[in-house]
């Protein structure tokens, strides 16, 4: 059964984000969601082009007082 | 599509080794074939147990060596090597001079390599040096 992990990278700075998602990303199950909490501006712009360079799914990004949320699902 | 990146680092300064360490990290990890060339100066912080601070070149390396919030460079490049397959290669000539082996070094290190190795497989492929 699919599941949203949250990762908190919030105060770390690129490319720690991204790293952490790939890191979660590996362990997670095709059809999991992963929300990816971060206070860094380029992780925002960073994250999409990588979910579409490696052919995931971009679920949502959006930025709620000083924190992108952003969410991935696993595709393969 | 993944294509070939071969970075050379030889600097021990902080700024370069960061740098070096952010684009191989999320080349690897972004499906591109990385392989890194450590050689002079930027071998001996990949000494096993080794963990020291390398000099600042100016005000950013200060800036990123404080914050705690930015990944350290020897972090990047165990992650490129651990989720982007990159091939951290030590330069033979740099192992003899400092008078050490591949094995003194952190495990996510490959294969002693020559620099005409090193060149003819970086043949027609990107060359980013630090």
């Amino acid at each position: 059964m699919s599941e949203t992990k949250v990762i908190d990278a919030c105060n770390t700075y690129c490319p720690g984000p991204l790293m952490e998602l790939i890191t979660y990303m590996k362990q997670a199950e095709v059809g999991d969601t992963l929300e990816l909490l971060s206070t860094d501006q380029g992780t925002a712009s960073d994250v999409p082009e990588w979910v579409n360079k490696i052919g995931h799914e971009m679920v949502s990004s959006e930025k709620i007082g000083k924190i992108w949320h952003i969410k991935v699902r696993k595709a393969k | 599509m993944s294509r070939q990146i071969h970075i050379v680092c030889v600097s021990g300064t902080h700024e370069k080794l960061q740098m070096a360490a952010m684009v191989a990290s999320v080349g690897a990890a972004s499906g591109d074939e990385v392989t890194v060339f450590f050689s002079m100066n930027a071998l001996a912080y990949f000494v096993k147990g080794d963990t020291t601070d390398a000099p600042v070149e100016g005000g950013f390396g200060t800036i990123i060596a404080n914050n705690n919030g930015v990944p350290s460079f020897r972090q990047l490049f165990q992650q490129a090597s651990e989720l982007g397959d990159a091939k951290l290669l030590p330069c033979s000539m740099a192992l003899d001079l400092l008078e050490i082996t591949d094995d003194d070094l952190i495990p996510e290190f490959g294969v002693p390599t020559g620099l005409t190795k090193f060149l003819m497989d970086a043949e027609g492929a990107q060359l980013l040096s630090f």
